[in-house]
């Protein structure tokens, strides 16, 4: 059955690999067009991965998120899907150009890991694990589409401000639309890191006894909140947008990424990847 | 049978020659009519707009065709033809097909890819084409010309990016603000560039105008064009907040805003983004305001610049316009080939039916006692062997035809004297 199952997961590594070079295409090309292609290879690709997922799942008889492997791969499909919905609410032509990388990264270092299913210790298993594990990725996904906005709208930024009216100019999308839609990430995914956190706190009670032990991951997670809390808390009350914003949520990535890989990859922890 | 073109433009004439030739649009029914007969042209169109001036016809032979356009430009305007033939470039056949597919498609033009001048033509078709002064031939070239034109606008982008400097100004702020519906828009000054980008801005439904001027009765009158509000100077710098678009030109010796009061206006606005157009010499708004966050100042120059890297894109893609035009004029000599090949079909039927019908009525005369019904079978065989003797020779022709190959024809023109000047030498 795992034949399957990485025959579909590489099928989503394919379909996400042409997003990424028809999305280079539309992005670099000087005849600007439309980025219908990037997309839809993207929606073809997260349609594979869910059923790869799925089928993991299926396997495991659990939410599928137990080790490394499963967690890139995890990410990933979210990354996906957390692009397709923002992009339905806020089009934004060219960002597939630069989600689709993450993507292939993230779906070629799952598979590059070993992808054996690991026996769940009988302590993890409860109806909150998943929840959290859900929860929390989800936030994080948006999070990160979110910074990879900003990155785009400070390229368009610094383009505009030194008047560079030509080439990658033509083909990203406009300011504000670039800056509302970080936004809008930030708004779907803090809440939802946010009950993400706490149910892992009411698992962690279940599990442990205690809903907060200070693990690295836990402290890391805790970082994380407060600088998105914070950017949240500026955009809405103090006009906080465009730069400032920006970097900001850039900052907020490279704390999302070090709690999701370099916890479990540097420190260890309860929450390490198949540790126990 | 021959296409032709001449004619002058902005690249070949200055205005004041080019004026001097042009026709009015009321005058050019008559005008065709006598051009058709002066220059002896069997179909003719007239093409005149403050940049060019241009004859297009169909002649028999283009001896001294060139000349008798010469003249009736001449006699018709009352000029010298010394005055203007230095001036004027005459195209024939596949040059003249060529240069008529680029001038529609806007290759042509000063401002390369400006859109009117593809109204212009068509204008100018629909008067030639109301006086049957375009036939056969014209009529094609013409919808072929505008079909193109109008691939080459869908096809390149020979046309997207702004070539003047108020354009510019809208499509930059699209790239800040994304769709300009909600915005307000405020003028500073009066100056004429000005009043066209707010009138740009205003096609593309923004929703308020502010206008302020040293004279209000002069903000006045603008705000009311524009169903705006008017605002007296000494008070615009307590509204800077109010508006997200802010287009500058007044004729101040100084900055008139500098970064301190956009710092306050954009604290108000909670640093929603401002796009500040200043497009006075000497500079209106301090350039130091381009330093603050949230907001994007252009100066005349900038635009210009930005006109100018636009420029350089519509050149580049006239490139690929120039391509297809080229495969266009390919496949229109074809179709004309084709033609000569039908009229050679139809002269030689006639041609062999009527020597047919000499020998019958011959025949028929001798005979006294024929039923009407013997009549009609005599005609039918003498119908039957002309169809069938040329049955083959016409497919020959067809097939040859279709290959691209048009010298059967003119053998077969030749071999059966179907030319007129041949049938003089005949008899």
């Amino acid at each position: 059955m795992t034949t399957i199952y990485l025959a579909l997961l590489s099928g989503a590594l394919g379909l996400y690999t042409l997003s990424m070079v028809t999305g280079f295409f539309h992005l670099f090309q000087p005849r600007p067009q439309k980025t219908l292609w990037c997309k839809r290879f993207i929606l073809a690709g997260a349609s594979l991965h869910l059923l790869a997922f799925l089928e993991r799942c299926f396997q495991a008889q659990t939410l599928a998120v137990t080790n490394l492997h499963e967690s890139l791969s995890f990410f990933a499909l979210l990354l996906g899907l957390a692009f397709l919905l923002i992009g339905r609410k806020i089009p934004l032509p060219t960002l597939g150009a630069f989600i689709s990388p993450l993507l292939v990264v993230f779906t070629l270092w799952a598979l590059a890991t070993t992808h054996t299913i690991s026996p769940q210790p009988p302590i993890l298993r409860s109806f909150w694990l998943p929840l959290h594990v859900l929860l929390s990725f989800a936030g994080n996904a948006f999070l990160v589409l979110g910074c990879i906005i900003s990155v785009m709208y400070l390229l368009q930024e610094h383009l505009i401000k030194k008047k560079q009216i030509k080439g990658i100019f033509r083909n990203l999308p406009a300011l504000q639309k670039l800056d509302e839609s970080s936004y809008l990430c930030l708004r779907c995914g803090f809440p939802l890191l946010t009950l993400g956190i706490i149910s892992g706190s009411v698992w962690a009670s279940f599990a442990w006894g205690s809903h907060w032990s200070w693990d690295p991951k836990e402290t890391w997670s805790l970082i994380t909140w407060l600088l998105f809390a914070a950017l949240l808390h500026g955009r809405m009350n103090s006009g906080w947008r465009g730069r400032k914003a920006s970097f900001l949520t850039i900052i907020g990535f490279a704390a999302i990424m070090f709690t999701f890989l370099g916890v479990n990859l540097m420190l260890s922890g309860l929450h390490s990847y198949a540790a126990h | 049978m021959h296409i032709v073109a001449l004619g002058l433009n902005h690249q070949t004439a200055p205005v004041a020659t080019r004026e001097r030739l042009a026709f009015k649009a009321e005058e050019l029914p008559e005008v065709l009519q006598r051009l058709k007969d002066e220059a002896q042209l069997s179909e003719a169109l007239i093409l005149s707009t403050c940049n060019r001036v241009e004859l297009y016809g169909i002649c028999n032979s283009l001896e001294s065709c060139h000349e008798r356009l010469i003249k009736f430009l001449a006699d018709f305007h009352q000029i010298e033809a010394t005055d203007f033939v230095d001036n004027l470039y005459f195209h024939t056949d596949s040059d003249a097909i060529h240069h008529g597919f680029r001038v529609a498609s806007s290759l042509d033009s000063m401002v390369v890819g400006e859109p009117q001048i593809l109204g212009q033509f068509k204008d100018a078709f629909a008067i030639a084409s109301a006086e049957a002064s375009t036939g056969l031939i014209l009529n094609r070239f013409m919808h072929r010309s505008f079909f193109i034109a109008k691939e080459v606008r869908t096809q390149t982008k020979i046309a997207s990016n702004a070539v003047s400097v108020s354009f510019a100004a809208v499509e930059l702020a699209k790239k800040i603000f994304g769709d300009l519906n909600d915005m307000k828009v405020m003028l500073i000054g009066a100056g004429e560039m000005c009043e066209l980008a707010a009138r740009h801005f205003i096609n593309q439904g923004v929703e308020q105008v502010l206008v302020t001027n040293r004279t209000l009765s002069r903000a006045q009158q603008l705000a009311d064009e524009f169903s705006g509000i008017a605002l007296p100077f000494d008070i615009f710098r307590g509204h800077l907040d109010q508006v997200d678009i802010i287009l500058s030109s007044t004729g101040a010796p100084d900055f008139i805003i500098g970064p301190d009061e956009m710092a306050k206006a954009l604290k108000k606005r909670r640093n929603r983004p401002m796009f500040l157009i200043d497009i006075a010499v000497p500079r209106d708004i301090d350039p130091k305001v381009n330093e603050l966050d949230n907001i994007y100042l252009f100066d005349v120059d900038d635009l210009q610049d930005v006109v100018t890297e636009n420029l350089d894109q519509r050149r580049n893609e006239a490139k690929h316009a120039e391509e297809l035009v080229s495969r266009e004029v390919e496949k229109f000599e074809q179709w004309l080939a084709s033609l000569s090949v039908t009229p050679t079909i139809k002269q030689l039927r006639e041609q062999v039916l009527q020597i047919g019908n000499q020998e019958l009525n011959k025949t028929l005369a001798g005979f006294s006692d024929l039923s009407p019904k013997d009549e009609q079978r005599l005609k039918a065989m003498v119908n039957a062997i002309s169809n069938k003797f040329l049955h083959h020779p016409i497919n020959y022709l067809k097939v040859k035809n279709d290959n691209g190959d048009t010298m059967p024809a003119t053998t077969i023109r030749e071999i059966f004297k179907l030319d007129e000047e041949d049938k003089k030498i005949n008899s």
